[in-house]
C-alpha cells in the first residue's frame, strides 16, 4: 500500500478499508488503550468510566487472572500472587532485580540468573512477559469491545531508555497476547506526537517522563510535521515507585519498625506513602495512620518530603544534562519543557526541573494519558488510514551497542542517539593461528568494561578457514530498525562463511517459548490456525495487487518497459485467481514470482521519488 | 553513491547545516520504513536500506569533523594514519591533560572547568575555520592534520563533559 504516497493525489486506485488502530501505554503503575475515534485521539474507558487500568495482576488456581482495579484488592490480603511494577522485571535477571535496590515482594524461583525471573503463584509460575501479556490482553479486550471489531494493529510504548532486552521482552508479551504490533514508540516522542499536534508546536522541546518505574528525558526538534529525536537519556528504575518507597522507609524508621516486616506490611506501608505524597500535591501537611497489626501516628510535611525526594529528583537532572550535550545545545535553544508521567504532577519535581532549564514546565495536558493518545495517532497512521498525513517520527537508540574486544572491553559499533534505522558494519580479525571459530558477545551500554554493559546475546561463527592470525577478515554488521530492535549478522570476507542472529536478549525468551507458550493458552488454542494463515495469505496479496496497480497507473507508463509490463501484468492477474483458492503455498508462491518481478521496478519508484525529494520538487509539480 | 550525492551536494567542506537538515527530512519523508508498514515485503526492505543509507550520510556530512575525514578518504587519503603528531601540540595536549586531572581535586571545581570547557569549544570554532581554509585550497595533507588535531580536542572535550557530569 506505501506505493500509494508517491503516486499522484486522486489516482490512489486502491479503496482503503478504515482498519482499527490503537495506542498502548504499558506503563509501570497503570495502563491504558486509546484510539481514533471521529477523527478524536481518546483513551477508551472501561465500562465502569475508568480509563487507567492498575497494571496489576492477581493469580488464583485454576482460574484466568484477574487484571487491574480488581487484582489491587488483593495487593494487601494475598500478595504473593497479586503481581504490581513488572515492568521493572522485563528483559532483567533475577540478578538485576535484586542490586537495582528494588524489593519486590514477590516469591522468586531462584534459577542461578539463568533466564528470566519467574514468579511463583497459585496459577503456576509466571514469567514478567506473561504478566505483561495478561494486561495487554485485558486491554485488548476493553479495546475491541469498545470499538466492535478486531484490532488489526497496535502502537505500544516503552520507555526511551529500555534497553534491546526489554524492547524485546515487551514485543514478546505483545506477541502472547495475539497483538499486531505496528511500532514500538518510545514514551516521550509519543508524548510530544500527543503535544505537538495538538499545539501546533515547532522549534527544540525537552520532554520530561516520570513514570511509576522509569525516568526519560527526551530533546526532540519540531519541524513541519516531523518530530526528530535530538537526544535521549534516562534510567529505567527510577520513578515515583522509588519515591514511594523513600517515603515508607522514612514511616519504617520513625515508627519502629523492623527491617524484614512481611510481604503485606510493606504493600501496606507502600499504600500508605502514595496516598500520602498524592495528598501532599494538593495540602501542606499529610497525615499518617497506621492501623491493624503496627499502630502508629504521624504526619508529612512538605519539607521533610522534599528531604526525602531531592536526591531522588536530582538522579534525574543528570541524564537531563547528558541529553543536552548529546544534542549539541544548551538550555537556552529549548522552547518549553513538557511533562508527562503520574509522578510530574508533585510540585517539588516541576520546581526541580524548572531551575535546571530556567523556565517553568508545562503542565496543562493530563501527564497520565498523553502517553497512549500519541501511540494512538501513531497507530492510526501506521495502520493506514491516513495515507496523506505529513507526520514522520525519527528516532534514535539510547544506549550504545558494542562487542566484546580482547581483554574485556567493549568496543561500541553505534553510539548512543544514533538516528534509527540504522547499520554500522565493522571489521575483526583472529588471534589465533589455526582459530576455526569465533565466539561474538554482543553488548549494550557506555562503560568501557563488558562487565558494566548490559550482555544482549552471543553467538559463534564457525566454519572459519584455518589461516595465519590477523589474515581473516570478519565482518560483524549491526542492524538497528525502527522498533530499536537489533539484528547482528556476521561473515568471514574471504570465503563467505555466513552466520545471522536477530538477537534475542540474555535474560529473555528463547526461540520456541512464544511458541509453546502460544500453545499453552487456552484460548489460542482453539484459534484455527489454518484459516488465519489463509486469511493473512489473501492480504498480503490483496496488499500486493493493490500496490501494484496504484504504482502502475501512477509511473507506469514512464518506469516500465513494453515487455516488463506484460509479464507482470500476466503474473498480476494468477495472482487474483489463485487467491481466491484455498491452497496457501500456491498463494505464497504466486506472491514471491510477482514480487521477483517486479524488484526491478520497485528501485526504480524508490529512486525516481528520492531523486524528486533531494530535487525539493513535489509530485504535483512534475 | 557518496553521502553528498545522497544529498545531491557537491563534495564540499562548506555545507549549509540547515539546508542538509532540510533535505534530510525532504529523503526521510519518502524513503522512512513507517511509509511502508503495510507494503510488500520487498519494498520494506528497499525502504529500510535507503533510511539506513539517509541517516549514515547525514550522521556523517552533519558533523564537521566526520565530514572533513569523510572528504578525506574520497580524495584517497587514508585517515587512520599514525604518524608522528607534531610535538608541540601534543605537548599542549599534555598540558590541558594534566590541568584537568587538576579540576578534579579541586573543592569548588564548577567555574574552573565551565571555563576549561568553553576554551576546548572556542578551539573546536577556531580548528573548523582552519579546516575549512585548507579544504578550500586542496591543502588535504594540512588538513588531515588538523583533523587529527580535531580529534584530540574531541576526545578532552568529552571528558571534561563527564567530569561535569560527575561532579554534579
Amino acid at each position: 500500500m506505501a506505493l500509494l504516497q508517491i503516486s499522484e493525489p486522486g489516482q490512489s486506485a486502491a479503496p482503503h478499508q478504515h482498519r482499527i488502530a490503537a495506542g498502548i501505554d504499558l506503563g509501570t503503575t497503570n495502563s491504558l488503550v486509546a484510539s481514533i475515534r471521529s477523527g478524536l485521539a481518546e483513551t477508551l474507558p472501561d465500562i465502569e468510566g475508568h480509563h487507567l487500568l492498575p497494571s496489576i495482576v492477581h493469580y488464583a488456581k485454576d482460574e484466568p487472572a484477574i487484571v487491574g482495579n480488581a487484582a489491587k484488592q488483593f495487593a494487601n490480603t494475598d500478595p504473593l500472587n497479586t503481581i504490581a511494577s513488572v515492568k521493572r522485571l522485563m528483559g532483567r535477571g533475577l540478578k538485576d532485580v535484586k542490586t537495582t535496590g528494588t524489593r519486590l515482594p514477590y516469591d522468586f524461583i531462584e534459577n542461578e540468573g539463568q533466564g528470566m525471573p519467574m514468579i511463583r503463584t497459585a496459577a503456576g509460575d509466571k514469567s514478567p512477559v506473561q504478566v505483561s501479556a495478561d494486561i495487554l490482553n485485558a486491554l485488548k479486550k476493553r479495546a475491541e469491545e469498545t470499538l466492535d471489531g478486531e484490532l488489526s494493529g497496535v502502537v505500544i510504548t516503552v520507555p526511551a531508555y529500555f534497553d534491546d532486552a526489554q524492547r524485546q521482552a515487551t514485543k514478546d508479551a505483545a506477541t502472547l497476547a495475539g497483538l499486531n504490533v505496528l511500532r514500538l514508540l518510545n514514551e516521550p516522542t509519543a508524548a510530544a506526537v500527543a503535544y505537538g499536534l495538538d499545539k501546533g508546536a515547532e522549534g527544540i522541546y525537552a520532554i520530561y517522563d516520570l513514570g511509576g518505574g522509569t525516568f526519560d528525558i527526551s530533546i526532540l526538534r519540531l519541524h513541519h510535521g516531523i518530530f526528530e529525536v535530538m537526544a535521549t537519556a534516562g534510567n529505567s528504575a527510577l520513578g515515583g515507585d522509588d519515591i514511594d518507597r523513600s517515603i515508607a522507609q522514612w514511616i519504617m524508621q520513625e515508627a519502629n519498625i523492623a527491617d524484614d516486616a512481611e510481604h503485606h506490611h510493606i504493600r501496606q506501608l507502600l499504600d500508605v506513602a502514595r496516598t500520602a505524597k498524592e495528598t501532599l500535591t494538593t495540602q501542606d501537611i499529610a497525615p499518617i495512620q497506621l492501623e491493624g497489626h503496627i499502630k502508629w501516628q504521624g504526619e508529612l510535611t512538605h519539607a521533610q518530603l522534599n528531604q526525602l525526594i531531592d536526591p531522588l529528583i536530582h538522579k534525574t537532572i543528570t541524564p537531563c544534562r547528558r541529553a543536552m550535550h548529546d544534542a549539541g545545545l544548551t538550555v537556552e535553544h529549548i522552547k518549553e519543557i513538557v511533562m508527562v508521567g503520574g509522578a510530574t504532577r508533585m510540585p517539588r519535581v516541576r520546581e526541580k526541573v524548572g531551575d535546571f532549564f530556567k523556565r517553568s514546565p508545562h503542565t496543562d495536558i493530563d501527564p497520565d494519558k498523553v502517553v497512549a493518545i500519541g501511540a494512538a495517532i501513531q497507530a492510526d497512521i501506521l495502520a493506514g488510514n491516513k495515507p496523506d498525513d505529513e507526520m514522520l517520527l525519527l528516532d534514535v537508540i539510547p544506549l550504545s551497542l558494542g562487542l566484546e574486544t580482547m581483554g574485556g572491553l567493549s568496543e561500541k559499533i553505534i553510539p548512543r542517539n544514533t538516528t534509527i534505522p540504522v547499520a554500522k558494519a565493522q571489521e575483526f580479525t583472529t588471534f589465533k593461528d589455526g582459530q576455526t571459530a569465533m565466539l561474538l558477545h554482543i553488548v549494550q551500554g557506555e562503560r568501557e568494561l563488558v562487565l558494566d554493559c548490559r550482555s544482549l546475546a552471543r553467538f559463534e561463527l564457525r566454519g572459519i578457514p584455518k589461516m595465519v592470525s590477523g589474515s581473516a577478515r570478519i565482518r560483524v554488521t549491526f542492524q538497528v530498525d525502527a522498533d530499536g530492535l537489533l539484528s547482528v549478522s556476521a561473515t568471514e570476507e574471504t570465503t563467505g562463511v555466513h552466520s545471522e542472529i536477530i538477537v534475542k536478549p540474555s535474560y529473555g525468551l528463547q526461540d520456541g517459548d512464544i511458541e509453546r507458550m502460544l500453545k499453552d493458552s487456552l484460548e489460542h488454542a482453539k484459534y484455527d490456525i489454518a484459516a488465519r494463515t489463509l486469511r493473512e495469505q489473501q492480504v498480503e496479496a490483496d496488499s500486493v495487487i493493490n500496490a501494484l496497480r496504484a504504482a502502475i497507473q501512477a509511473d507506469g507508463h514512464y518506469l516500465l518497459k513494453h515487455q516488463e509490463f506484460l509479464k507482470i501484468n500476466a503474473a498480476l492477474n494468477d495472482l487474483l485467481k489463485i487467491k481466491e483458492g484455498t491452497d496457501v503455498k500456491a498463494i505464497k508462491k504466486a506472491i514471491e514470482h510477482l514480487d521477483n518481478l517486479t524488484q526491478s521496478y520497485a528501485e526504480r519508484r524508490m529512486d525516481s521519488a528520492i531523486h524528486r525529494a533531494v530535487k525539493g520538487q513535489h509530485v504535483d509539480e512534475l | 553513491m557518496n553521502h553528498f550525492e545522497v544529498f545531491n551536494l557537491p563534495v564540499s567542506f562548506e555545507i549549509d547545516t540547515d539546508n542538509l537538515a532540510q533535505r534530510y527530512r525532504d529523503l526521510q519523508r519518502v524513503v522512512h520504513p513507517d511509509k511502508y508498514v503495510n507494503a510488500p515485503d520487498r519494498e520494506r526492505r528497499l525502504a529500510m536500506q535507503k533510511a539506513v543509507q539517509v541517516n549514515e550520510a547525514f550522521q556523517i556530512l552533519k558533523n564537521p569533523l566526520n565530514r572533513g575525514l569523510y572528504i578525506l578518504q574520497l580524495q584517497g587519503i587514508d585517515t587512520n594514519d599514525n604518524s608522528a603528531m607534531d610535538s608541540e601540540f601534543l605537548i599542549e595536549q599534555m598540558d590541558l591533560r594534566e590541568e584537568l586531572a587538576d579540576l578534579r581535586e579541586k573543592t569548588q571545581p564548577f567555574n574552573a572547568l565551565s571555563n576549561f570547557i568553553n576554551r576546548l569549544e572556542k578551539n573546536k570554532t577556531f580548528l573548523i575555520d582552519i579546516l575549512s581554509q585548507q579544504f578550500a585550497q586542496k591543502e588535504y595533507q594540512l588538513a588531515l592534520e588538523s583533523t587529527k588535531k580535531f580529534q584530540f580536542f574531541k576526545r578532552l572535550h568529552e571528558e571534561a563533559l563527564s567530569l561535569e557530569e560527575d561532579f554534579f
